[in-house]
């Protein structure tokens, strides 16, 4: 089976705490920690998992900067055996259906049975995935958390409201949303890394991908960030100052009166 | 003519879904004045339940009456809403797995703008709409824009406006079955496996003590079960920690989790995300130790301590043992 799967290079949010630059454009970028995106790894291990089984290959791809080549050669340490950089200036400030109309492109120069994003990255928008699946005109389902290969289709678990899941077949060529805790992502050391430290990654731009320049970036987007701001945050929780034993003092108190000690 | 906002209503066994009387509100914060169309889909007395009941609060109900749509497989409701609403539209749906798995692909094959997880929506200038999402976990918020010139597709965030309980629509219903056309596709719906119970029933616990990513190390899980011992509660927790199997899903507090309901609720290392906060009922006093005192679980918990929760939780324990 030839697997394409989707990945992204995202600050870390349990590694940073998220800031707004002055500007109130941006959030502030030094000193941050850069990730793949959590769902991703869950695609990356699930897509070579099924390939030791059944055979094939595994590409990884991302639409980014020179930075995201970091990401791609991660995923090839986990076991992708390829990875492809889409990059152009044009790209810059797609909303979600440039990224799809970029990436649909990719899947067209290859010759994939199943492509794969995470759930949701950054943004949590949740949205290339079904994007990519509806220009290609293939079948699509999101929030996967079980996939049973079989011919020329998969039996797919989609994890729905209160961890049920709503088993589907789904005839391939498909793109499927690969949801959390589907598997244990393996670990990668520095020395997996090291391994595809000088493995060449092609870069595609607009032009390599036939894709209209006119079609994606900021010039295409329907939807748009204006800005970042600090919502109003109303009350908010009453914060317990102190030293350790005091703030401990008060939240025993507080958990006496509310029934929290029995 | 007034603007024409469709509101797709999802319902299960003849019981409309809370973001029902919710899509509504959100439709008239785009347009104060809109005529709202409540969307049913669905097959048998049921879906005429629901229908019935939407007419209510609705100005309009179309419903689209099909066997392929008795299960609500995002891939058939898709085709049939293609088929069957006018090109522009703008189409609300909740922003949960359902919503997640319609709504892009609806946009595409609509040609029409896309926005998810809308949180709050500003108002409309010029074809343009301004809406309020969340990014990066919730610890930033942003204004979007979105040209809704061409229709728009559109996932409210379930929870964030109150249902609108005035039944104030008075709404007919139109069969609009004999245009859903071709319903045929390439994922097949097989049936829905129930998630396991486990040996713990979080959701009749009166405290609980609910652990998260911020507890780092399988090893530190211990330490939760010390501390809800002293208290006399219960152990539960956010997704990472299910899905890195340090604690079975039944202990799972959330949308695709449990739902509990305790008087006391301590999120110990929790960021606060809407689908962990999506499963805590009940208006519960909620006691927040996070190290970041910018973690959005501060905004909703009545009391918050910024702290090392690996430092801090022994010694709440000791503190209790010690009463
Ligand atoms: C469709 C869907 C359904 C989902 N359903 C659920 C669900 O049912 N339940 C659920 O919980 N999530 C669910 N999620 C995931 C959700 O979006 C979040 O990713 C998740 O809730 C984050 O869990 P967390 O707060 O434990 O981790 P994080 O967001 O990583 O937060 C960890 C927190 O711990 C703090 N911290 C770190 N170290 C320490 C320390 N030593 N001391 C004190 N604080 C520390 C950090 O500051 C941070 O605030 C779902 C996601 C999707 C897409």
């Amino acid at each position: 089976m030839e697997i394409l799967v989707c990945v992204k290079r995202v600050p870390d949010t349990s590694e940073n705490e998220i800031e707004i630059n002055s500007a109130g454009n941006d959030i502030e970028r030094d000193d941050l920690v850069y990730s793949v995106n959590e769902w991703d790894n869950y695609a990356v291990e699930e897509a070579i998992q099924i390939v030791d089984k059944v055979g094939g290959s595994v590409t990884v791809v991302t639409v980014g900067d020179d930075e995201s080549e970091e990401v791609l050669r991660r995923e090839m340490a986990m076991g992708a055996n390829n990875g492809i950089l889409l990059s152009d200036d044009a790209f810059e400030g797609s909303d979600g259906k440039g990224i799809a109309t970029i990436l649909k492109a990719a899947v067209e120069k290859g010759n994939y049975d199943l492509i794969m994003t995470g759930a949701q990255a950054d943004e949590g928008a949740a949205q290339v995935g079904g994007m990519l699946a509806a220009m290609l005109d293939y079948p699509y389902a999101s929030l996967v958390n079980l996939i049973e290969a079989g011919d020329g289709k998969l039996k797919v678990g989609r994890e729905i409201e209160g961890g049920n899941q709503e088993m589907n077949d789904i005839e391939m060529p498909c793109v499927l949303s690969i949801q959390t805790g589907i598997n244990e992502p393996r670990y990668v050391g520095i020395r997996g890394i090291r391994k595809v430290a000088s493995v060449e990654i092609p870069t595609m731009g607009a032009s390599d991908l036939g894709v209209d320049a006119a079609a994606v970036g900021a010039g295409a987007a329907k939807v748009k960030r204006v800005d970042y701001f600090v919502p109003d945050m109303g009350e908010g929780a009453e914060m317990l100052e102190g030293s350790t034993e005091e703030i401990i003092a008060k939240l025993i108190e507080y958990l006496k009166a509310k029934g929290g000690l029995k | 003519m007034a603007e024409q906002v469709f509101a797709y209503i999802k319902h299960d066994q003849g019981v409309a879904d809370d973001s029902a009387l919710e899509l509504i509100v959100a439709a008239k914060k785009i347009y104060p004045d809109a005529s709202v169309t409540a969307v049913v889909t669905g097959a048998g007395s049921d879906l005429d339940t629901i229908c019935n009941e939407m007419a209510a609060t609705y100005n309009a109900v179309w419903k689209i009456d099909n066997d392929a749509l008795a299960y609500p497989n995002a891939e058939v409701v898709r085709k049939a809403l293609v088929n069957i609403l006018p090109a522009d539209s703008i189409v609300l749906l909740p922003h949960d797995t359902f919503g997640m798995d319609l709504g892009p692909g609806l946009a595409i094959k609509m040609d029409s703008a896309f926005v998810a997880d809308v949180v709050d929506i500003e108002g409309i200038d010029n074809g343009t709409l301004k809406v309020i999402r969340q990014e990066f976990s919730g610890m930033a918020s942003a204004h979007v824009t979105c040209d809704i010139s061409g229709g728009a597709v559109m996932n409210i965030r379930p929870g964030v406006n109150q249902p609108d309980e005035s039944k104030s629509g008075g709404g007919e219903v139109v069969d609009k079955s004999g245009e859903a056309g071709d319903l045929s596709t390439k994922r097949t719906y097989l049936e829905i496996v129930e998630a396991e119970a486990g040996d713990v029933d979080i959701t009749k616990s009166e405290v609980l003590v609910s652990v998260g990513r911020g507890i780092e190390d399988e090893d530190n899980v211990e330490m939760v079960f010390d501390l809800a011992k002293a208290m006399g509660a219960d152990v539960s927790c956010s997704r990472p920690i299910v899905d890195a199997k340090w604690l079975e899903k039944s202990r799972q507090v959330g949308t695709s989790g449990q739902t509990v309901k305790p008087k006391v609720y301590m999120a110990m290392g929790i960021s606060g995300s809407f689908q962990h906060l999506g499963g805590i009922k009940g208006n519960p006093f909620i006691v927040a130790v996070n190290k970041n005192p910018k973690a959005p679980i501060f905004q909703v918990a009545d009391v918050g301590i910024e702290a090392d929760i690996l430092e801090f939780i022994p010694e709440l324990t000791e503190a209790i043992e010690g009463l």
